[in-house]
């Protein structure tokens, strides 16, 4: 067991674990967070996946003693009380079906879309294609990462269309 | 603020209230599943069916009272207590938009919890798409009971008869003066209904009201968001994997590296040493290692060093040999009276309710002029008896031998499906907690009440000490490996006197969850000198025999592991294709055939979402396409003219409704109507329309599936899809699309990629890329969805809701098949259309 520094969505801590551990369990295990969560443990999947330095991570097959900057999960994409773009709009679209892959899926659209606002549909596809959803929700995710496109240029909220409530 | 925000304000608020208003209340007694320090619904207060509270035992909450269904509360809200799990497609929030109707409540002011067996009563859970058509019956009838006594409850108040009063979001007021009015906050006032219901088992469950009418509905048929989406985005949702508990360790499996191997040694030494190791738990060949932390017991059982002897036979052909295995395998001798092979009276309570999922016999019919007897439309409840024959044929319509012998033209032609694995997106998992000499189980396990039964029996416990709570959690496509992994956990508790989480690696779930059978599909067909298709004759073999049911004490894979035999094993099934289709000849057989070994095998069967439904579908619609091009008709003009040519229907209209999902899908889609396949051309990318239809149950399905077939690489991409759907009345219209759409996309993944890999003596596709799965760049660029809702007919009656869940799934695969022959003049009658596969299939033709 060693100490460990860890700055996770703005708050630190100091963690006495092995050094190998994977980040995924100290976040799940020792810090509560639900965001990130285990899928395959061997960085194929993205249901583990957080930011880190800007890129989407497995964090499966990370070990927590690698780790030097901040980690940002899916808890700490809501400033203010006030859901991310990406978030919203996964709302406004339904995207989800059993929804247990959706860390991954919003984690990863977050990662590309900071980098490149504006991507076409193929590299959208492209970048999204390593995050595996079961219930094939993908048609739903690249539908609504369209829409928080649109948001973010706007900096306002589309209406979903459609549903009443 | 949006309107879930509002929602999730409003449920937290609420049930903070609930907590408030239970204080205050004589009626109700607080229990709170947080007494351990967790809980799926922590805060919320229950009904009064278990007094003694989280301690145990835990007795069935009542279906015959009104308070096992519904509490309101003082504050004019309510909470529905229903005994089903969504394992994603938001039929929560149809429940709830449900019983608001029926209650008249305003839909915002309700919550829904669903799927704990010692608060919540006993509706099986999920399954065979059975959420609307099935078990939102009696939560409406049970509302609409609660609504008749809080009438004359505000009659007496407000001194008028019920027939001058009127409800409006749970506000009653005298008709003729409107000052005087009546809350139902304040006429239960925290006492409870104490209304008993009637009725034999609880499906049946009524009161004296009557239900409304779809076009009384004020929130069914609207489009709601689902209440579980927001803090699925949020992050805040607490899911079974969430769960902790004080005290609590974590476990992990050593899986037999071989099929149907012998345990001969464990050296505990090798882990003894490891930090935060406890204890290795080894009974029979079931072994695994309980630790600390999570990470150390994937360590530990990483590093155990076991060793195992190999069965002296290989227990199954390796998978490029399966088909030639099973077309020389004898089949598995049927039991001589239906419902035989069921195995227990355990599992036969889940089986009989869930009996859709088993068996499609009825759903057999060769046409409605057929002569056969078509039964399904009469609730599923009513199909029981005939669904439990786990084989069914041959079904002889006409004279099949006659019509081929004076045919003018006979094709003939053989499919291959593949097993395909639930391979759910997160390694089954479970916690137990074995506090107080009970035990409780948090799952997400689709069906919580057969899981506490077959759970009690297994580990020897009265029932009433064992409880289930349901939580989210990835998927809930039919019998997947949360079965195991809960046993497994309550087991070990049980040894180790602590609450212990249990959760599969990948290359378990991968290799070990159960599967859906492979299908061997042989066929023939005559064609008239006209190009009418005269004779048909569908013989199908399944892989299935000992095919492991839901929460079966001695079919789960632990018990298994440990010896654990039951006298017979399940015969399995093998079904045959849905269509209405007027075919005048018709032979049908349906057999099973079994691997060498069944017990100890990674090649487990067990319901995999529609689970003999898209195998003989993609054989049956494959082969109509086939029977089109041969008499060189248009595939929509052939299917349409066979539906045309019966005269009668049944009492769901499906024959009415087939034609009209065809024609909706072809018109949506712009069918240009011409024999296939088209004329080939030069180019590398070729493309082509396929066209599949089906039904399961009363729900019918057309798909139309535009696709580029890359000539150089064989590559597949289904470049749009059309999906014609018809499941009577829609409560939820978005909702609907979006699980039509995601479960059209699932058999797209099932026709391109999915296929289960193994040697002789293991499965080998492990992982997500020795087993692959649709992604994103797999996906269409555009997807219709047209919800042909309800008969075509104005004069006839509203339709009710049917099963959603899985019917698009069904003709997906034939639809691509279908297309790629329209675009390469080349039939791929082998799934999954991999690339390799059709690049030789192209070549070999010379396209």
């Amino acid at each position: 067991m060693s100490k460990i520094e860890l700055k996770v969505n703005g708050r630190s801590h100091t963690l006495d674990v092995e050094p190998d551990t994977p980040l995924l369990y100290i976040l799940r295990n020792d810090l509560d967070l639900r965001g990130p969560r285990f899928g395959c443990g061997l960085g194929q999947c993205g249901a583990c996946k957080v930011i880190i330095n800007g890129a989407a991570v497995f964090s499966c097959i990370t070990p927590v003693s690698s780790v030097k900057d901040e980690v940002t999960t899916l808890e700490g994409l809501s400033q203010n009380g006030r859901l991310d773009p990406l978030q919203q709009a996964w709302i406004d679209e339904q995207a989800p079906q059993c929804g247990f892959c959706q860390n991954g899926q919003i984690i990863t659209a977050k990662a590309l879309l900071d980098k490149n606002p504006h991507p076409t549909d193929a590299e959208i596809r492209e970048a999204m294609n390593g995050t595996l959803c079961r219930c094939m929700s993908y048609f739903r995710v690249q539908s609504a990462i369209k829409r928080a496109m649109k948001t973010r240029a706007d900096g306002s909220s589309a209406d979903a269309t459609e549903v009443v409530a | 603020m949006s309107s879930s925000d509002t929602l999730l304000k409003h449920i937290e608020d609420l049930l903070v209230t609930h907590r408030r208003g239970f204080l205050k209340s004589a009626g109700l007694l607080a229990v709170s599943l947080g007494v351990f320090g967790a809980s799926a619904i922590e805060g919320a207060e229950v009904p009064s069916s278990n007094p003694a509270g989280s301690r145990g035992p835990y007795r069935d909450p009542d279906f015959h009272q009104i308070d096992s269904w519904i509490v309101v509360h003082e504050d004019n809200t309510a909470t529905f207590y229903v005994g089903t799990t969504d394992p994603g497609q938001g039929t929560g929030t149809c429940f709830r938009q449900l019983m608001s109707d029926e209650l008249d409540i305003a839909f915002d002011k309700t919550t829904c919890i669903m799927g704990s067996t010692d608060i919540t009563v006993d509706q099986v859970g999920s399954g065979g798409s059975y959420a609307l058509e099935r078990n939102s019956w009696p939560m409406r009838r049970v509302a609409a009971e609660a609504r008749r006594v809080l009438l004359e409850m505000a009659s007496k108040h407000l001194g008028a008869p019920v027939d001058q009063l009127a409800v409006n979001d749970a506000v009653i007021t005298v008709k003729a003066d409107t000052s005087k009015r009546v809350t139902y906050g304040e006429l239960i006032a925290g006492k409870k209904f104490n209304v008993a219901l009637t009725g034999s088992n609880i499906n049946r469950i009524t009161g004296q009201a009557k239900t409304k009418s779809n076009p009384e509905l004020k929130y069914g048929g609207q489009s709601f968001q689902r209440d579980d989406i927001p803090p699925k985005v949020d992050g805040s949702l607490k899911w079974a994997v969430d769960v902790k508990l004080p005290g609590m360790v974590h476990a992990r499996n050593v899986k037999p590296p071989f099929a149907c191997a012998k345990l001969t040694g464990i050296d505990e030494s090798s882990v003894k040493s490891l930090p935060g190791f406890i204890k290795v738990v080894s009974k029979g060949n079931y072994v695994a290692v309980v630790c600390e932390r999570e990470e150390q017991a994937i360590r530990a059982a990483r590093q155990l060093k076991t060793t195992w002897q190999k069965p002296k036979t290989a227990p199954f052909p390796a998978s490029e040999d399966l088909f030639n295995y099973m077309r020389t395998a004898a089949p598995v001798e049927i039991p001589a009276s239906p419902g035989e092979s069921e195995p227990t009276s355990e599992s036969r309570h889940a089986v009989e309710a869930d009996s859709g999922l088993r068996s499609h016999a009825p759903q057999h019919a060769a046409s409605a002029d057929s002569g056969i007897h078509v039964p399904s439309s009469k609730p599923p409840a009513a199909r029981n008896p005939q669904m439990r024959a786990p084989v069914s044929g041959p079904m002889v319509v006409g004279n099949p031998d006659t019509a081929f012998s004076g045919a003018a033209k006979i094709i003939e032609a053989e499919y291959e499906i593949p097993f395909q694995g639930h391979t759910a997106f997160a390694g089954a998992h479970a916690l137990a907690d074995p506090s107080n000499g009970q035990m409780t189980v948090y799952t997400n396990d689709m069906k919580s009440y057969s899981m506490r039964r077959g759970i009690a029996t297994f580990l020897g416990m009265p029932h009433d000490s064992v409880r289930v709570v349901w939580m989210m959690g990835p998927q809930g496509f039919g019998r997947s490996a949360a079965e195991d992994a809960a046993f497994e956990a309550a087991w070990i508790a049980r040894q180790i006197g602590r609450p212990v989480r249990m959760q599969w690696m990948r290359e378990e779930e991968s290799a070990w969850d159960t599967k859906g059978p492979a299908f061997l599909v042989k066929m023939r067909g005559a064609l008239d000198g006209a190009g009418n298709l005269v004779a048909y004759d569908f013989h199908a073999r399944s892989c299935d025999h000992n095919h492991v049911g839901y929460n079966e004490p001695d079919s789960v894979l632990i018990a298994q592991l440990m010896g654990i035999r039951r006298a017979k094993p399940a015969a399995g099934s093998a079904a045959m294709p849905s269509d209405m289709y007027a075919i005048p000849n018709r032979k049908m057989v349906g057999e099973v055939v079994g691997l060498p070994m069944l017990w100890e095998t990674p090649l487990r069967t067990g319901n995999l979402r529609d689970p003999n439904g898209p195998q003989p579908t993609f054989a049956a619609e494959s082969f109509i396409d086939e029977a089109a091009a041969a008499a060189k008709t248009d595939p929509l003009e052939f299917r349409l003219k066979m539906l045309k040519a019966g005269t009668h229907d049944d009492a769901a209209f499906r024959r009415a409704r087939s034609i009209a999902v065809l024609e909706a899908a072809a018109k949506i889609y712009g069918w240009d109507a011409r024999p296939s396949p088209k004329r080939i051309g030069k180019e590398d990318i070729l493309t082509g329309r396929g066209m599949a239809y089906s039904f399961r149950g009363n729900t019918v399905v057309a798909e139309i599936a535009e696709v580029e077939v890359n000539r150089q690489t064989g590559h597949v991409w289904a470049k749009r899809l059309v999906c014609a759907h018809d499941c009577g009345f829609v409560v939820n219209p978005v909702s609907l699309r979006h699980t039509v759409e995601c479960c059209m996309l699932h058999g797209l993944s099932r026709a391109i990629c999915e296929e289960v890999r193994f040697d002789t003596e293991k499965v080998t596709s492990r992982d997500w890329f020795s087993y692959q799965t649709l992604r994103h760049v797999d996906v269409p660029e555009r997807i219709d969805i047209v919800l042909v809702n309800g008969d075509p007919k104005p004069d006839r009656p509203d339709l009710p809701p049917y099963g959603a869940g899985e019917a698009s799934l069904k003709p997906t695969l034939a639809a691509i098949a279908n297309a790629i022959f329209d675009a390469t003049g080349v039939r791929i009658r082998r799934v999954p259309f991999r690339q390799e596969r059709v690049l030789a299939a192209l070549k070999a033709a010379g396209v």
